[in-house]
């Protein structure tokens, strides 16, 4: 081993400014997530089979029984509310992989670096991101093979599928809270049956809320899920039932994920990361 | 930049919960040498390392890096230091190289210098063969290797290593401790922690040695083998030798108190060396009625060292 690599003193170019080294640290994390995928693919489950599985069930087993107030077929009114389903899906996987990393002696590394401290669970939700957007597109795949159809024009369309990433975007930091917060992965993904699947199904993902009782109905109108439906389903040109309820979110449904994902990106980033920095100094 | 020392530590105090891992730790560490930071388990090794490397805050005390505090600059203290922890911190489902080159961007490097960097040092840590391969299929010397690789990335003038051994077998062993002895030749200095008091002695130009959350004894390996008394008397009872007679006997010769071995046939002390010793002690042995096998005169070891201070040996502690 010669010493010329190990010389004192860093004879190498520094990046300038804080917030380049910030993006490149966030790429370069990023990837590292999106590896582990090419490495094992069965980790993309969440966002393909499951997805898949859900709307067959609901279309073949349960569609028929539910009934769609102002009509339309269950086929296009599904597909809106497992956009939403699919997307929030996978932020007890987010909170998994902030449990696993930080279990790991790969953070005392990272905090040992001259990087970004809001750089490691950044990268973690992009790296959600990506995989949201192959979940977003199996739902539609797999919607129109069973007959879900747009009628709408490419704007909508586009409107639509950003406020869904939008609102999954917003989930993956509620996801990496859970991950600081939570001591095991086996907890982080107990929290999938304990939050999320109540907050889907208390919602008009699957059936409308006018068949709910009178005293669930709020909750279900002023889900933020129930508005990423209605939203959808309004820009696909699809079965909206919500439309006839007087809730304001149901009513101005796209300008309620609007105001939902930014609330929960407010909260929730800055809450995870200043956990992370907490939990991080011990 | 001034001649701040590499490390100085002022009463460190940093408690989990009520346990006290460091109760006041003062420590300078000279810029270019190997210093071994000595201790049984729970010693407070760790939680020193882990402080200066700004992972920990200290409740108490001030230590600085370079001249920077590890609180107030902790971001200037990241860029002049390596960490290689108990634990190897590289990502299980990348590559070897990729973990190089996703550490060497993270530092602030730019991608092709990571990707020269993560070249070179695979090739000097005789990794280049299995770059390729998913960590997790790695043994654990070779884990070690890389980990420490991966400390190394820009250049830290300062390098932490945390137990660089535990846990390895002894071709292993061996293997690392030539990797540390070329890597002081470049200049770097080096905070060692370990509880083999071989590793120190082998290793380290400077040990303190740490007991409880602090540091009860510094200097050279030899400063403090002679600390405890440079060489030692053993005499060897024979069966049923009269224990009580001998520590008599060698009183008038030692320089401290005699240890007598647990099945008291064995008994030690320092002494000073002088012409004819060990034919004077067999004498005064003898003249007070203790029958001997054998007397031997031998160099203090850390161990002695290690229990003159502590009261316990290393491993004992650690076995407990």
């Amino acid at each position: 081993m010669t010493s010329a690599v190990l010389s004192p003193g860093r004879g190498v170019t520094r990046q300038a400014g804080r917030f380049a080294g910030f993006v490149t640290d966030v790429w370069v994390l990023t990837k590292r997530s999106l590896a582990r995928i090419r490495r094992e693919p069965e980790t993309l489950a969440e966002v393909t089979i499951q997805p898949i599985l859900f709307v067959l069930m609901f279309t073949y087993v349960f569609g028929g029984a539910i009934g769609i107030p102002g009509g339309g077929s269950y086929h296009e009114y599904l597909i809106g509310g497992m956009l939403g389903m699919g997307l929030a899906q996978t932020a007890p996987g987010t909170a998994v992989a902030v449990v696993t990393d930080m279990s790991t002696g790969l953070i005392d590394r990272f905090r040992s670096l001259p990087m970004s401290r809001a750089a490691v669970l950044s990268a973690r939700t992009v790296a959600d991101l990506l995989t949201q957007v192959i979940g977003a597109i199996v739902v539609a795949g797999v919607g129109l093979a069973i007959g879900w159809r747009v009628h709408t024009g490419p704007g909508d369309i586009i409107a639509a599928f950003a406020l869904a990433l939008l609102f999954g975007y917003a989930f993956t930091w509620v996801g990496a809270c859970l991950g600081m917060v939570l001591r095991s992965p086996e907890a982080a993904q107990q929290s999938g049956f304990v939050i999320f699947l109540p907050l889907t199904f208390i919602s008009s993902a699957f059936v409308p809320t006018q068949g709910m009782p009178g005293w669930l109905q709020p909750v279900a109108e002023w889900n933020p899920m129930s508005a990423l439906a209605a939203a959808c389903r309004h820009l696909f040109g699809n079965p909206n039932p919500a439309a006839a309820v007087h809730a304001w979110p149901m009513q101005h449904p796209q300008l309620a994920v609007i105001a939902w994902s930014v609330a929960m990106l407010v909260v929730f980033a800055p809450l995870a990361v200043r956990l992370y920095r907490r939990k991080a100094l011990g | 930049m001034g001649e701040a020392p590499a490390i100085e530590a002022e009463g460190v105090v940093k408690n989990f919960g009520r346990t006290t891992a460091l109760a006041g730790l003062d420590l300078t560490v000279p810029r270019g040498t190997v210093y071994g930071l000595l201790g049984p388990n729970g010693a407070g090794k760790t939680t020193a390392v882990r402080t200066f490397a700004t992972l920990l805050r200290p409740d108490g005390g001030r230590a600085r890096v370079l001249g920077s505090d590890v609180v107030t600059h902790a971001a200037r203290v990241r860029s002049v230091i390596g960490l290689t922890g108990q634990y190897a911190a590289l990502d299980e489902y990348l590559s070897a190289r990729a973990n190089l080159v996703m550490i060497g961007r993270l530092s602030r490097l730019t991608a092709a210098e990571a990707g020269r960097c993560a070249g070179d040092l695979l090739e000097r840590f005789g990794l280049t063969d299995a770059a390729g391969r998913a960590v997790k299929t790695y043994s654990g010397g070779m884990r070690r290797r890389l980990d420490l690789a991966a400390s190394l990335i820009g250049s830290p003038e300062v390098l932490f290593l945390d137990e660089p051994t535990t846990g390895l077998d002894p071709r292993s062993r061996a293997v690392m401790w030539d990797i540390i002895r070329a890597l002081t030749a470049g200049g770097t200095t080096l905070l060692l922690t370990t509880q083999y008091l071989e590793e120190a002695d082998q290793l380290a130009a400077r040990i303190a040695v740490i007991d409880g959350g602090r540091v009860i004894a510094e200097g050279t390996p030899g400063e403090l083998k002679s600390a405890v008394g440079g060489e030692r008397i053993a005499v060897d009872l024979a069966a049923g030798g009269d224990v009580e007679a001998a520590i008599t006997a060698l009183k008038p010769f030692s320089a401290g108190p005699a240890v007598a071995s647990e099945d008291g046939l064995r008994l030690e002390a320092p002494v000073v060396l002088s012409d004819g010793l060990t034919t004077t002690v067999v004498r005064a042995l003898d003249a007070a009625g203790v029958q001997v096998t054998e007397v031997s005169i031998r160099r203090a070891s850390l161990d002695d060292v290690f229990l003159s201070l502590t009261g316990h040996s290393a491993e004992g502690k650690v076995a407990a």
